[in-house]
């Protein structure tokens, strides 16, 4: 579903991405994992070309990313992308957050995308705060509108970039769950963060970065059980020990 | 000098009155065209692309470093030269407006679109959305709420401005009082009641900016 093919890239003269090559199947949980500052959302934000890349392919259901003649826009509504700041529209309310790309680019008739909206909302568990504002709600329950927005869209993939790590420790979980339910479900994930237990539960694959590197690319149980590389265990020990 | 006398004031009331309608026309046609045209000088400067960003650059510093009152004669001259048919003070008088206006608002739009989160134009363009749907639903409209009270300030500096229209012989507000104060030899009581209307509109803005102040800070 992503292929990620040997891509390179640099901000100026600083080398945030090196031959960093990774993909994930149809149907399959990645995390990305690493210290900050070693390019992992700048890797999962080419995914979508939201980033440019100088050397390299991505591609995504075989279309290239990276192919300067692809209809990027056109690919993204395809692609749900969850941020760590949540992102959600603040001169709109939750309903309109849902309805505004489902109308605008799916050109669903305004009565199917609120039925939609509804629905997903409704899935996240916040239907009682459907006509609220972003502001009105706590930092969890706008990640769990963000994520039911890219939803709304029927994505073929989830791009999920530090979902959590803007969120007061009570309400991650919360995001978690929508996030495990999606991951049991079948959604095609990819997944920066630094949350091990979800890795631990639903990833198939745990990517390691470091410097721009990928470091390590292991199925989940290998990653935590027998990590290779020095650096690897020095991160893990650093953040499974307190 | 016999003592003041406002009765003049009373009795010039519908001529003053159209004088100020004209004042509010050309202020509200100013402010659309301006705001329209702004943008899109605003959008050019931030587009990317070096030559679009380089004429808009031009043309906002260009018209901003002249005076407005030459502006309003240049378009007076220029444009029925350019159309090669004479169009009146009014329509010369509007366009010479929106070019200027738009220059400003053009400013005050561009600091407005930068206050908007790199973010919001990630999440919009990660939907599907285009460039052009990026801005007209997401971008524009926090734009302009974060520019709401700068907008309205440079709407009353605006309608001061509308005063200097006299010199394409335009019956704006000031123009007529200034025609009453003459012909009725009245100077200083039409004086001080086109003072006072302006001073009671703009500082009614004012406050009115001032009100949204705090309720965009919210």
């Amino acid at each position: 579903m992503i292929e990620i093919d040997n891509i390179s890239k640099k901000y100026g003269s600083f080398q945030v991405l090196r031959d960093c090559s990774t993909s994930v199947a149809k149907g399959e949980v990645v995390v990305v994992c690493g210290p900050s500052g070693s390019g992992k959302s700048t890797l999962i934000q080419c995914v979508n070309g939201l980033e440019p890349v100088q050397q390299g392919q991505i591609t995504v259901d075989g279309i290239a990313v990276t192919d300067k003649k692809t209809n990027l826009t056109r690919l993204r509504a395809r692609i749900g992308m969850v941020f760590q700041h949540f992102e959600l529209y603040p001169h709109m309310n939750v309903l309109e957050n849902l309805c505004l790309a489902q109308e605008k680019v799916l050109k669903r008739p305004r009565a199917e995308a609120v039925a939609k909206a509804e629905a997903l909302i409704a899935r996240v568990g916040l239907s009682d705060h459907i006509h609220k504002y972003p502001g009105q709600l706590s930092g969890g329950q706008q990640q769990r509108v963000a994520i039911a927005r890219s939803l709304a869209m029927d994505p073929i993939a989830m791009l999920f970039d530090e979902p959590t790590s803007a969120l007061d420790p009570e309400m991650i979980n919360e995001v978690l769950d929508v996030m495990v339910q999606l991951a049991t479900e079948g959604m095609t994930m990819m997944v920066v963060t630094h949350e091990m237990g979800f890795a631990r539960k639903v990833a198939d694959r745990v990517v390691f970065m470091d410097a721009g590197r990928i470091v390590e690319d292991r199925k989940t149980e290998d990653f935590f059980s027998n990590p290779e590389s020095p650096r690897l265990q020095d991160f893990l020990s650093r953040i499974l020990h307190h | 000098m016999s003592g003041f006398d406002f009765t003049v004031i009373l009795e010039s009331l519908p001529f003053l009155w159209e004088g100020l309608q004209l004042s509010f026309f050309l202020t509200f046609l100013a402010i659309i065209g301006g705001l329209g045209f702004g943008v899109l000088l605003a959008l050019a400067r931030l587009s990317g692309i070096r030559a679009l960003s380089l004429v808009a650059a031009t043309y906002v510093n260009l018209i901003r470093s002249v005076p407005l009152i030459l502006v309003i004669f240049w378009f007076y001259f220029l444009v029925p030269l350019a159309l090669g048919r004479p169009v009146g003070g009014f329509q010369s008088a509007v366009i010479a407006f929106v070019m200027f206006e738009a220059a400003y608002y053009s400013e005050i739009m561009r600091a407005g679109i930068k206050s908007v989160a790199k973010g919001q134009v990630q999440a919009a363009k990660s939907t599907g959305l285009g460039y052009w749907r990026t801005q007209r639903h997401i971008v524009l409209p926090q734009a302009f709420r974060n520019m709401i009270p700068v907008l309205v300030t440079q709407a009353i500096i605006l309608f001061q401005d509308t005063s200097l229209v006299f010199v394409v012989s335009l019956r704006d507000f000031m123009t007529v009082s200034s025609i009453v104060a003459r012909t009725e030899g009245r100077l200083v009581e039409m004086y001080l009641f086109a003072a006072a209307v302006y001073f009671v509109i703009c500082f009614a803005g004012s406050l009115a900016v001032r009100r949204l102040q705090s309720k965009v800070a919210t």
